[in-house]
């Protein structure tokens, strides 16, 4: 009997430890918007009202919900594309560039293959989005595995040459006829179709299915459990028999794949086109979101949601208050800091020796 | 091609490179004491803006560069707060910094957006004035562009030549040697990042109150993650950066040569030149890079409790 009331109280003290850890996390939040509050109010804005407004506008009406739901689908794929990764120890930075790079080859699928039907050509777009991304996350893999560069480093230069090819394209080649920075539109069967007069698009299917399949992978599949075992230890791994390199290059090209899906969503569904610079480090968003949720497949959901609501609210921001846009990225940072600081307003209950 | 093309791209080179040489400089410090800042860029968002906002309230340029240093010093003391003592991830808090600069650099510039402000008074180089005013003009450099190069040389004899600089490495390289033969390594960190933040508050005072001449959102273009490159193609070296930042300019220039004689090159194929130049010279280098990077970049020092 002994055992089953040892059972018992481990049982108890993880629930009060997620308990204590969800009390948190909502101190914090509630501490990075009673700062912002003060922000607002040193710019002789009301704050409260500024919250309302918010909140009314996201989670209030079934239209804004899907609003943050369209905001909240390149970071929860973004966010994968470094929780994978992280798992076997790599970090990878560069998934800003692998978008981009998506995002240009499934563009040149949709502007090329325009006689093909929504059938084949979305299936096109999607491979060839991942294949671009997967290329761009190849270099860092490669030069990791062979012990010579850093991926880190890598990755980071890789991710502002990217952008820069894509305006090369945009602009020598595939503008449309009244823009220099923009191609022309797609054409229908190159769009992901949208669910009931919303923004929100199929993309959204392969965010929950992408996360749902981590997560499977991760728990019950033996490259799961070899994954696991080269992050915890990559040279015990190693001379257990996982081959060590291959996992290195194989999962830091399924990163950038997943990476550059996240592109291929966003020119295919959200802008229908390809524009040049149309991502303002929503790759690094997708760094942070995978750093503060450690990798863990409901933290990447939560997380997404709640960054979700406060970069949409933005808009909200600058119709109402008349402030500039970006400013939302003070209690983006705000929150991140403060997260990042891990206070203690909670002694944590020591286990019961 | 004329002599006066070419000494016109050398000084519009110059002008560009001028910013860049601060930021990297200002990286190779808080690099050179273990602490890799990935928010640079937002720093020098928040810096440019500052600048341009105090010379456009009291239309002293000095006054702006002055802000714009304070800012700068003032950004990397927040991001040091987080990576030194509460030890967070240094490239998440990077991240997070440079959000903030995008908020807080758009919050104090907007409004000033476009607007034109007093540039810092340009000087002739001294022993020039005897040339045709076409060739002079070109040289007529601001203050921060001759202070640069001092600059540069004051920073490594700084990290060099001087005990606070031989502790400054020795916190980058091994922070619990450098506790145990009595340095401070949390303190020396507060300093090195202050420092950092200052010449990196220099440049974008240079970059948005002498060459650009005004403030827009985002108008540092990637600016802090080219510096970043730079640092490591410079081998945490203050001299090489200025060889490094040379580079960068070289490409403009290049370009502006190039346009000025007809031949078309897209400026944004010559803009990823010093990305893939930084990353040959890292292939190249392959296994000796790890003698000159400091050994523990990017580590957090947990202390002795």
């Amino acid at each position: 009997m002994a055992q089953n009331t040892d059972t018992k109280r481990r049982a108890t003290l993880i629930s009060q430890k997620t308990a204590n850890a969800v009390l948190r996390y909502l101190l914090m939040l509630l501490l990075a918007l009673a700062l912002f509050g003060v922000i607002l109010l040193l710019l002789g804005k009301n704050p409260v009202q500024s919250y309302v407004d918010i909140f009314r506008s996201t989670l209030g009406s079934a239209y804004g919900f899907s609003e943050v739901v369209v905001a909240m689908v390149p970071m929860l794929i973004t966010a994968v594309a470094v929780a994978l990764p992280s798992r076997v120890g790599l970090i990878n930075v560069g998934v800003e560039g692998q978008l981009y790079m998506g995002a240009c080859l499934a563009a040149w699928g949709a502007l090329t293959f325009t006689h093909l039907p929504a059938w084949a050509l979305l299936p096109l777009m999607v491979f060839l989005g991942m294949l671009g991304g997967a290329a761009w996350a190849f270099f860092p893999g490669y030069l990791k595995s062979i012990g010579l560069v850093n991926e880190t480093i890598t990755s980071l230069l890789l991710n502002s040459v990217a952008p820069k090819i894509v305006a090369f394209l945009i602009f020598g080649f595939w503008h449309g006829p009244m823009d220099t920075n923009k191609t022309a539109s797609f054409v229908p069967a190159a769009r992901l179709p949208a669910f009931l007069g919303t923004r929100v698009d199929l993309s959204l299917v392969f965010a929950l299915g992408l996360l749902i399949l981590f997560w499977y992978v991760m728990r019950y599949t033996r490259w799961g459990l070899e994954m696991r075992a080269i992050g915890g230890n990559p040279q015990a791994a190693r001379r257990n028999g996982i081959p060590l390199k291959a996992y290195q290059v194989g999962i830091m090209c399924m990163g950038g794949a997943i990476a550059g899906l996240a592109g291929m969503s966003l020119v295919s569904g959200y802008y229908g086109l390809l524009l040049a610079n149309f991502s303002t480090g929503s790759g690094y968003m997708g760094f942070l979101i995978s750093w503060l949720s450690f990798g863990d497949p409901i933290g990447i959901l939560l997380v997404s949601f709640l960054v979700a609501i406060i970069t949409t609210g933005g808009n909200l921001l600058q119709l109402t208050q008349g402030l500039p846009y970006a400013v939302i990225n003070i209690l983006l940072a705000l929150a991140l800091y403060i997260v990042l600081a891990k206070p203690t307003f909670i002694k944590e209950a020591k286990p019961a020796r | 091609m004329t002599l006066l093309a070419i000494l016109g791209v050398i000084s519009s080179a110059i002008y560009s490179g001028t910013s860049l040489l601060y930021a990297t400089l200002g990286e190779v410090v808080g690099e050179r004491a273990g602490i890799v800042n990935l928010g640079l860029e937002g720093v020098l968002l928040v810096s440019a803006a500052m600048g341009v906002a105090v010379t456009g309230l009291t239309g002293n340029p000095h006054l702006g560069i002055l802000a714009a240093v304070l800012a700068g010093g003032l950004m990397n003391l927040l991001f040091g707060y987080l990576v030194i003592t509460r030890k967070a991830n240094q490239l998440a808090s990077g991240l997070a910094t440079m959000f903030l600069g995008f908020g807080l650099s758009a919050l104090i510039g907007k409004d000033v957006v476009g607007a034109k402000i007093v540039s810092l008074p340009r000087l002739l180089l001294p022993g020039l004035s005897a040339l045709p005013r076409l060739y002079s003009s070109l040289f007529m450099f601001d203050l921060l562009i001759f202070l640069v190069l001092p600059a540069a040389f004051l920073i490594w004899w700084l990290l060099f030549r001087t005990r606070w600089g031989l502790g400054l490495r020795a916190v980058g390289e091994n922070a619990d040697i450098a506790f145990a033969s009595g340095r401070n390594p949390h303190w020396i960190r507060y300093q090195a990042l202050f420092v950092s933040g200052l010449l990196a508050g220099l440049g974008a005072a240079h970059l948005a109150i002498a060459y650009t001449m005004n403030w827009t959102e985002y108008m540092t273009g990637g600016r802090g993650f080219i510096a970043v490159a730079l640092v490591i193609f410079s081998k945490w070296h203050p001299l090489r950066a200025i060889a490094g930042a040379l580079i960068f300019s070289g490409a403009v220039a290049f370009q502006l040569l190039m346009q000025s004689s007809g031949v078309q090159v897209s400026p944004f194929l010559l803009d990823t030149l010093p990305y893939l130049l930084t990353l040959l010279v890292l292939i190249a280098w392959g296994g000796n890079r790890k003698q000159s990077a400091p050994a523990s970049l990017g580590r957090v020092y947990l202390g002795t409790e």
